[in-house]
């Protein structure tokens, strides 16, 4: 089952990445963009039975750094349930 | 002195770590490798050095953290063993937890290669006690996550205990309060993104970073 990971910087960290990238769209004559924030998706392919509880600690003991960054786990069943 | 070099895939300071230790305790360090699960006894000091370890693959040193050698690393600083933690050292303990707070990509993006000017803040550690406090020091940096950040409760916990070790003497890489090293509550682990094994021989230009190596080898014998 397809899970996705969404690993974003938390709110009042300095996202230099993100600003580059705001940067550069200013240079291509992108206007109206008020800010940038870079983050990671990460698509996890799971077997049937690992739990929410699983995929948690996966996100807090490796995928995120909760010291500077935050996550948001979205399921398969709740991915398929958005494509229909 | 009893020492060793922890050896990463992408580590590529693990040698000259172990030449300025060598050089300067007499005795030359272990290397260990990244696989490993026990460290040699009676350590007397464990050096995670610089470079890129596992690629900097999702956050630098985020895999090398959780790799099988850094139970023992985090069991010998248990058992009051100096670990000391040089650039991607220094982003591998604080992933590892050893350390509080992150390294993050630098305030303005660039790869950073230079000498820089470092305080010394706090001389009372095994580390620092080759310097007098608040000293100036030249010890190159070459890093692009070299930005440290941790909140606000955590940086002045930091500053209040003393464990502000180095800080830049002017701006390098955005880091909060310009922290360049940090020590652990105990005063036994520290991580500095400066190279002091890159200052460490005539032929280096300057031997500012030898200090703390000999610093090191009196306080800790």
């Amino acid at each position: 089952m397809k899970t996705r990971v969404y690993v974003t910087l938390k709110n009042g960290v300095l996202d230099p990445q993100g600003k580059a990238i705001h940067h550069a769209l200013e240079g291509l004559g992108f206007h109206g963009v008020n800010d940038v924030r870079a983050g990671k998706l990460i698509e996890l392919d799971l077997a049937d039975g690992v739990s929410d509880e699983d995929v948690e600690a996966m996100c807090r003991k490796l995928l995120a750094n909760t010291v500077i960054e935050n996550f948001r786990v979205e399921r398969g069943d709740t991915l398929a349930a958005a494509a229909q | 002195m009893k020492s060793a070099v922890i050896v990463f895939p992408g580590s590529n300071c693990d040698r000259d770590m172990a030449v300025a230790l060598e050089a300067v305790t007499g005795t030359r360090p272990v290397m260990v490798w990244h696989r490993e699960t026990e460290l040699p006894a009676g350590l007397d000091l464990i050096a995670v050095p610089g470079g890129f370890s596992y690629g900097d693959y999702l956050r630098s040193g985020a895999m090398a953290a959780r790799s099988p050698v850094m139970g023992a690393v985090k069991a010998a600083a248990e058992r009051g063993a100096s670990v000391l933690g040089v650039c991607n050292g220094f982003q591998i303990l604080t992933e590892a937890g050893l350390l509080p707070g992150a390294l993050m990509r630098n305030a303005g993006i660039r790869f950073i290669c230079r000498d820089v000017a470092v305080k010394v803040e706090n001389s009372q550690s095994a580390f620092t006690s080759g310097y007098q406090a608040g000293e100036e020091v030249l010890i190159p940096v070459a890093h692009h996550d070299g930005n440290y950040q941790a909140d606000l409760e955590t940086l002045d916990r930091l500053e209040g205990e003393g464990r502000v070790a180095f800080r830049y003497s002017g701006e390098c890489n955005g880091s909060a309060r310009d922290i360049a090293g940090i020590l652990s509550d105990n005063g036994k682990v520290l991580g500095m993104m400066p190279h002091p094994e890159r200052a460490a021989e005539p032929a280096h230009g300057r031997q500012d970073g030898r200090r703390l190596f000999e610093g090191l080898l009196q306080a800790i014998g």
